[in-house]
Formats: C-alpha cells, structure tokens, sequence
C-alpha cells in the first residue's frame, strides 16, 4: 500500500473513530474549478475537507528530461512551455542561467528590454489570474474585462516577439530582434490605460462585500507554513514576508528601478488577492521607469554558433509571476545539458493546500485553491 | 368577461403555457444578449436576426438529445424530478393578477396557493438531485433544502405583514386597493409602516434565494459543484429544469409586481392596464438579470447567516411594527 493510501485510510478511520463518517470526493481532472488538469481527492466529512491530497501529474511532459537531449539552444522554447502565462521570466531564468554558466556578456538595452516585457508579462498573468479567480468565486463578468486588458498587452508582445503566448523572445546574450519605436509608445500608452483600469477593479471588485466575506480569513498559510512548504511569490508576500527574487537576488536592472514589494500580513486568501492586485501597480512603475531609462544600443552581443557550456553547476532564479523560478543547469562541457533541474513555484504552493485546507468547506477551499494561483503544467513540468 | 367558463378555461390554459413558454425562451435570450452586454460582448447573433431565433435553436438542440439515465440512479425519480420543478411553477400563473380582468381564476385565497406551491420547487431540485446518484448533486441538493428553509421564513412573514394591511389573500384584491398613484402602492406606504420599502427588498433577497439565482445560486455553483443537482441530466432534462428557473423567475416578480409594485395599476393613477403589469414585470425580472452577472456568489453559511441573523428579525421586526401601529394608529 503507498504511503497516501495508508494515511488516507488513518484519516478514514480516525473519523469513524469520532463518529463522523466520510466520503471520498473526486475533484478533477475535469472539473470547472481546477483550471486545467489537477485532481484532488478530498475526504469529505459532509461538506467539510477531511483530507485534501492533490494528485498531479496528468499533464507531465518531461521537460527536465527532455533538456537532456538537446542542444543549450533548442531546450529554450520548451522554458516558455512550462507556466504558460508567464513565459517570459521562465525564459528569463533559463537563458540567464546559461549566460552565467558561459559568461556572455548582455548589452543594457537587452536588460531593459528584458524588464519592460517581464513586467507586462506578470501583468498579463496577473490579470488572467483576476479573471479566473472571479469565476471560481462565480463572479463571470470581471473575467472579461480582464481578458481585454490583457488583449493588449498580447497585442504589444506580438509585435516584437511574434507569439501571443509562448513567447522565445530572449536569447543566450540578448533578444530576438530589437524593439521599435512603435512597442514603446504602445507599452506607455498601455501604462496609462491601464492605471484607470485597475482603480476600477479596485472599487467594482475588491470593495465588494460579498467579494470580500467570501475571503476575509480563508485558507490561511502563515510565514511558517510558506516557509515549511517552500512556497514563495504571492503567497509567501500575502503571508507578511518582503520575499521577491527580484531584491533578494537581483538580476537584470533592477537594483535601478525604484519599486515597492507589497505585503499583507494576514495570509489569507484576501491578502494574496491585494498582493497581486498591488503588484500589477508596481509593475507598471518598473515598466515606466525603464522605458524613461532605456538606451540605445546593440540588443544582443556575440554568441558562438555551436555553444558549448564549462563543466559545472549553475543556478539563476527570477521572480515569475507566481513565485520563485529557478533553473539549475549542470554542463559536463558538451554542447548538451547534463541536468536541467526547474525548480516551479506552483509546486511548492500547491504543496501547503493539503495541510491548510483541513477542516475547510468545499467552497471556501476552492476559494483558497484559486488565491494560490495555481498553472497546472507548472506544477508537472 | 362573459366566456363560457370551458372556452375561459382552454384560453387561460394554453395563454398560460405560451406565456411560460415564450418567456423561458425568450429570458434566456434577455439573458444571454444582457450578460453579454454587461461584459461588453456581442452575445448570440449568428441564428437569426440578433441571434432572436437562439432560444429555438437550443430547444432543438436539447429535444434532440438522448435522455441518460445514469447507471445506479432512482430511474422513476430521476425522470418524475423535471415534471415536479415545472408543474407548480405553471400552476401559479392562474392565479396570477395580469390585469384587471385578466387572472385565469381569480381566488380568495390566491396568494396562499402562489406560495404554497412555490415551496414545491425545492422538492423537486431535492428529487433530482436525490435521484441522480451523484455526490456533486447530493450536496447541492442538501444545500438546496437548507436554503430554500431558510429564505422560506423571512419571505412568509413579509406575506404575513402584508396581509395584515391588506386583509386578503385574493390577489387581485390586493392590486385593486393600491389603485390612485405610485404612492397608493403597498411599497410606498409609510403611513401604514415606515418600514414598507426595506419589506420589499427583503422579498427580493428572498425571491433571489428561492429561485437560486446568482448571488444565491448554491444549487448549480458551477466552480464548486460542476452543475449541481443538474449535474447528471442532459437533454431535455436539463432544459426543463432551466425553464422552471426562468419560470419561477417570472412569477416570483409577478408576485412582487402584484404585491408591493401595484400590478396593473399606472403610477399616476389613470390609464391602468396589463401593459403597466409587464413593465413592472420585465424591469424587476431585468434587475435579477443585473444581479447575476454583477455579483460574485455568496458563501454557503453567509447565505444561511444572512437569513436567520438578518432578514429574519428584521422581517420579525417589521411585523411587530406593523401589527401595534395598526392596533394603535389607525382605528
């Protein structure tokens, strides 16, 4: 008998023990609140969790194998693959990890360049997250205001990067392609749209009391819990903890760019819902002050043809949208990894539901799963 | 009206099944092109002009489905479950007050037979739920009984405040009395009760809870419970328990139109008739629409707190008030 078997049995017969019988409750793989393919099996005392065990893995593409059998350069597209809706940093990650392993140089405009498109990334995601998590709690209309929003950021991207989604637009010592005029103006005219926007939510959605009821003091993951389960992002800030890659183990510029890391010490489902919220606010200072501060210049620097990585062991982490992402590459000098090793924030995040939904109502945990923000092929690479 | 009474009988019949017909269609529709509006989308627009043959293209659709038994599932129930949700619903509309002479039968105790029967609808979403063998159905089926006992409780005191103004149960009767001017309507008495208008809207709370719409939908709560107690029903199944809704919808309003809003009455005290009632009808049964598509859904046990700590002592409250300045003030 498996491990999880044997304490799903325990938390059975400890409940019979106390007279309450349970029932097993089989949420997913395909069931509306799951947002892709996670399954839980919950126990169910009545309408109450007895034990909530996530079952993944239904959607496990290998990734980290399939990097074993590929050049530096064709592992890349499959780092966009992984949390689809933000791709950006996982390329981020993934390219700048080898840059440091190779020691290639990335010329400034490339960095903010970098930043700019990071930032409108966690956005986009952010706002896909708005949607969604709106409709779990069944408030339908707000998910497409979110969706047009985002339109435009997907518009913006497109431009430059030619994808709406999995964007491969970094490359090992730069970009693609160098950004216009055009891209810029569109990302401070969205910059602008974008604030009114966001006051707007703020007073149709968070100030609503219904809204508000429904997570004020739901699934609640403290710093301790955050930190015993390794959870990060969103999720760790919701519970108190100033914790961001992006000042903790600063990468690209922003050490240069003035912005706050929100926190709310509650760590309830409302305080990672204003944690995001507040995010996309920041976001959009960091996206205002690089493209005050963006040089001109190359946007990429000189890269062997066939790259061939030094023996050794490289790690690089970068605050995805919704936690710490991080790459660790092991080069035994050839022109194939010999272990790529992705460390998701999903997972980890994922990881606490269980220990914090016990005892939860059915709707109030469905609640909490979708304050966690969690992208199914992150969790199962 | 001077039919013979078997001519009188078919016409109301078959004017009432139009009726409930056309408005489950069509408030789809209304609901579909709303909510689409709302989130600032087009809606159906491909059948038919603005998408008006929509409705007609689903009830094809849906007859045209296989009805599934699910294996395990109480056979009889799990098909008697449509047929109980629909037939109280359309029982309810002959007593409806249209018009001044337009009720199919007019009773003396029309208001007691619309709330009675509206009390069966939960039996039937229970029913089928029950029978439907389904842990998603079960729940919300359960969900269903305790809320629909909950909201029973303020609506029917609300009634019975009514009735100690108006001092009948024939609804037509009620409408009459509130004739002469919005002010004569039961909503905007404050002489009788300051308290008039807060009654109305906890009858609309009330209503919402009933007919399980949004932000009380418990019974489908598709994020949590897939569809619910529909979970298991397809064709036609499902698409009557999704008119009923609509049915209910409808005379829940109408109910609300009759009692507080004046029914047929005009606002300004001339030129009454059937065509002030459906106003009255199609703004309130819009408002619901609203609603829905503005609010996220409540939780489970606020739904419940709501009721027993709020609507029910101020409903209570209101009684009293009603009661002793009806003693006391007016002879």
């Amino acid at each position: 008998m498996s491990t999880s078997a044997a304490l799903a049995d325990a938390a059975r017969a400890a409940a019979r023990a106390e007279g309450r019988e349970t029932f097993v409750l089989n949420l997913g793989p395909q069931h509306p609140a799951t947002h892709g393919v996670l399954r839980l099996k919950l126990t169910m005392d009545g309408e109450y969790i007895a034990r909530a065990e996530p079952v993944c893995g239904y959607i496990h593409r290998m990734h980290e194998k399939m990097g074993e059998n590929r050049t530096w350069a064709q592992f890349l597209p499959n780092t966009s693959r992984i949390d689809y809706l933000s791709a950006m940093h996982y390329t981020h990650a993934y390219v700048a990890a080898v840059e440091r392993a190779a020691q290639l140089e990335v010329p400034r405009r490339a960095e903010f360049v970098r930043v700019i498109t990071s930032e409108l990334n966690r956005i986009s995601s952010h706002l896909v997250w708005f949607g969604a998590f709106l409709l779990d709690l069944g408030g339908f209309t707000p998910l497409l205001y979110a969706f047009d929003d985002r339109e435009k950021i997907l518009d913006l991207l497109e431009r430059i990067t030619g994808a709406r989604l999995t964007y491969c637009y970094y490359r090992f010592g730069g970009l693609y392609n160098d950004v216009d005029a055009e891209f810029l103006r569109g990302a401070r005219d969205f910059v602008r749209y974008l604030r009114p926007r966001l006051d707007m939510y703020r007073e149709l959605v968070t100030e609503n009391i219904i809204f508000r009821k429904r997570l004020e003091g739901i699934g609640v993951a403290d710093a301790e819990l955050c930190r015993r389960y390794g959870a990060t992002g969103p999720v760790l800030r919701g519970a108190g903890v100033a914790y961001d890659v992006r000042r903790a183990e600063p990468y690209a510029v922003y050490p240069e760019l003035d912005f706050k890391i929100p926190t709310h010490p509650r760590g309830d489902s409302l305080a990672r819902y204003l944690v995001r919220m507040e995010e996309m606010e920041q976001s959009l200072r960091i996206i205002e002050q690089a493209l005050d501060l963006i040089p001109e210049g190359p946007f990429r620097s000189k890269v062997p043809k066939v790259l061939k990585l030094p023996p050794g062991d490289t790690c690089f982490a970068v605050e995805a949208a919704r936690g710490r992402f991080m790459v660790r590459i092991v080069s035994d000098g050839r022109d194939i990894p010999y272990r790529v090793k992705l460390r998701t924030p999903s997972f980890s995040n994922l990881s606490l539901f269980e220990e914090a939904s016990r005892g939860m109502l059915l709707a109030d945990a469905l609640a909490f799963l979708g304050s966690l923000d969690l992208v199914i092929p992150d969790i199962d690479r | 009206m001077t039919l013979p009474e078997p001519y009188r009988l078919a016409a109301f019949v078959l004017g009432a099944l139009a009726f409930v017909g056309l408005n489950a269609a069509y408030l789809v529709w209304v609901e579909r092109k709303g909510a689409a509006r709302f989130q600032r989308r087009p809606g159906p627009t491909e059948v038919g002009p603005e998408g008006l043959l929509q409705p007609i293209a689903d009830a094809i659709k849906l007859l045209s489905k296989q009805v599934i038994v699910p294996p395990g599932a109480d056979a009889l129930l799990f098909r008697l479950a449509p047929a109980v949700v629909m037939a109280p619903a359309l029982m309810t509309f002959a007593v409806l007050p249209f018009g001044a002479h337009l009720t199919a039968r007019p009773m003396s105790v029309g208001l007691l037979l619309a709330v009675a029967f509206g009390s069966i609808n939960v039996m039937a979403i229970l029913l089928g739920g029950w029978a439907s063998r389904n842990k998603y159905a079960i729940i919300s089926a359960a969900r269903v009984v305790s809320q629909n006992v909950a909201y029973e409780i303020p609506l029917l005191l609300v009634v019975i405040t009514l009735l100690m103004i108006t001092g009948t149960l024939d609804l037509s009767e009620i409408v009459r009395q509130q004739a002469g001017g919005f002010w004569r309507w039961n909503v905007f008495k404050l002489w009788v009760n300051p308290l008039m208008p807060v009654t109305f809207v906890i009858f609309f709370i009330c209503l919402l809870a009933e007919t399980n719409r949004a932000p009380f939908d418990m019974a489908e709560a598709e994020s949590e419970l897939v569809a619910g107690a529909f979970t298991e029903y397809a064709g036609m199944g499902f698409g009557v328990f999704f008119m009923a809704e609509y049915a209910n919808i409808v005379v829940g309003c109408a109910l609300a139109t009759a009692l507080f809003l004046g029914g047929w009455q005009s606002p300004f005290g001339i030129g009454s008739g059937v065509g002030w009632f459906l106003l009255k009808l199609y703004l309130l049964i819009f408002t619901v629409v609203w609603i829905r598509w503005t609010f996220p859904r409540t939780q489970f046990y606020g739904l419940l707190n709501l009721s027993w700590k709020i609507l029910i002592p101020i409903s209570l409250g209101t009684l009293g008030l009603t009661s002793v300045l009806l003693k006391f003030i007016r002879p």
